[in-house]
């Protein structure tokens, strides 16, 4: 994997808040400075009209937008496209650095299957992740969906599509030491929410997925739930509780960590592209 | 009468009446209900499957809760042919729609519909790929 480590430093442990885009409509990737001027004109207006909750000193947004060739799949995929707000306050100096507030990214990482049969207009991003404040997220949305025609949908992960992430990561290889593997469930029917945190030790977790996969690159669903009948049963033998009638929130791995409501944080940069090729298909089925 | 897994307990045999429709419910919420379910499947006689037995799956509008493949549901109706019923209980119109077909098929199940009996839903489930 050749993405370059220095670039896709910013994306490492954050908490990125996932939407899915449909294909944005006359997207020119020369015009990335106009585009930042015209958002950052749309938020002074919003702001203007108090939309934005900013109380206090009058502060300037200074918008960035820039591509990011290295972050994609394949040669088919649209590069990424990375969009910063900074607050520079005017109180401030001329030395003084801007403070990056809110940030939100576009990729498609082997998106081949919108991208295929699309007209040439359109540049399909299908996966959109934001770190920041909401109202900012809702002002940059709103600006891209009324110029480029596109449309913003925060997806959710269910519990199935977890498992897979948990399965996957937990069976990759990583040089350093790795921290447990967490699952945490939410018991439903209850008069008061419980959460039960499963935590792993990583070598048993990985131990575990080698003698379950069969083929080393290729993952099936039946491998997936044997592994997770595994930790099911072994969860029962120990506390009789059938963690399979609980809904599964998040899953929590050394290289990343993922919850239901659609919130991602990627910790290690060795399988950065294998964690954005599995949340680019799933930005895609919710598309198509 | 409900039961939350198979096999009924036997102390109740001679008051129980005649069995006509098993309705297996699986929620698609919980993995647990499927393996439940493909437990219970163990204990019941092969003559329920000449269109006695049917497959209900639950809570089909929450797409983003699911933690069964809808896959291996369907799989699991072919495997066993019967047929497999969708809905989404929280909704009142589908719950009465759903009550209603189950009801219907619990009529043709009893004999209660003549000129129709259990054995017509078999044939209905053949896949009309196979010759």
């Amino acid at each position: 994997e050749n993405v370059d480590l220095q670039k896709t430093a910013f994306l490492l442990r954050k908490a990125w808040t996932l939407y899915s885009v449909t294909p944005l409509y006359r997207f020119h990737r020369g015009r990335l400075r106009d585009y930042a001027r015209l958002l950052s004109a749309f938020i002074a207006a919003e702001k203007q009209k108090g939309l934005a909750v900013e109380v206090g000193v009058e502060l300037d947004i200074k918008v960035a937008v820039s591509s990011l060739a290295d972050l994609r799949g394949s040669e088919q995929d649209q590069a990424a496209v990375l969009v910063e707000l900074s607050l520079r306050s005017r109180a401030s100096s001329r030395n003084s650095e801007d403070k990056l507030v809110w940030s939100g990214w576009f990729c498609s990482v082997y998106g081949d299957d919108l991208s295929e049969n699309m007209p040439e207009d359109f540049t399909c991003l299908p996966l959109f992740l934001t770190h920041g404040a909401e109202s900012y997220t809702s002002m940059v949305g709103s600006w891209f969906q009324k110029t480029f025609d596109c449309c913003f949908r925060r997806l959710a992960i269910s519990p199935l599509n977890l498992s897979w992430m948990v399965a996957m990561w937990a069976g990759c290889q990583l040089d350093r030491a790795a921290s447990a593997v967490e699952l945490v469930f939410s018991v439903p029917c209850l008069s008061q929410p419980l959460d039960i945190s499963y935590a792993i030790h990583p070598e048993d977790a990985k131990a575990l997925w080698d003698t379950v996969q069969k083929t080393p690159g290729e993952i099936t669903q039946e491998e997936v739930d044997v592994f997770m009948d595994c930790l099911y049963a072994h969860f029962h033998r120990h506390f009789k509780i059938y963690l399979s009638a609980a809904k599964l929130v998040k899953v929590s791995t050394a290289v990343a960590s993922a919850h239901c409501d659609g919130i991602v944080k990627i910790l290690h940069s060795q399988h950065l592209l294998g964690v954005l090729m599995l949340l680019t298909e799933l930005a895609i089925s919710q598309i198509q | 009468h409900l039961a939350t897994s198979l096999p009924l307990p036997s102390e109740r045999d001679h008051l129980r009446p005649r069995i006509d429709l098993i309705v297996f419910m699986i929620d698609i919420k919980s993995k647990y209900s499927l393996k439940n379910v493909e437990a219970s499947l163990a204990h019941v006689d092969a003559s329920f499957f000449l269109g006695k037995v049917c497959f209900l799956v639950t809570g089909v509008g929450r797409v983003n809760a699911c933690s069964i493949e809808t896959n291996a549901v369907c799989k699991l109706g072919e495997t066993y042919c019967s047929p497999v019923l969708f809905c989404e209980l929280e909704l009142e119109g589908i719950r009465a729609v759903t009550a209603q077909r189950l009801l219907r098929m619990l009529q043709i199940c009893a004999g209660h519909i003549r000129g129709v009996s259990a054995l017509s839903f078999v044939s209905l489930m053949r896949n009309f790929d196979d010759d």
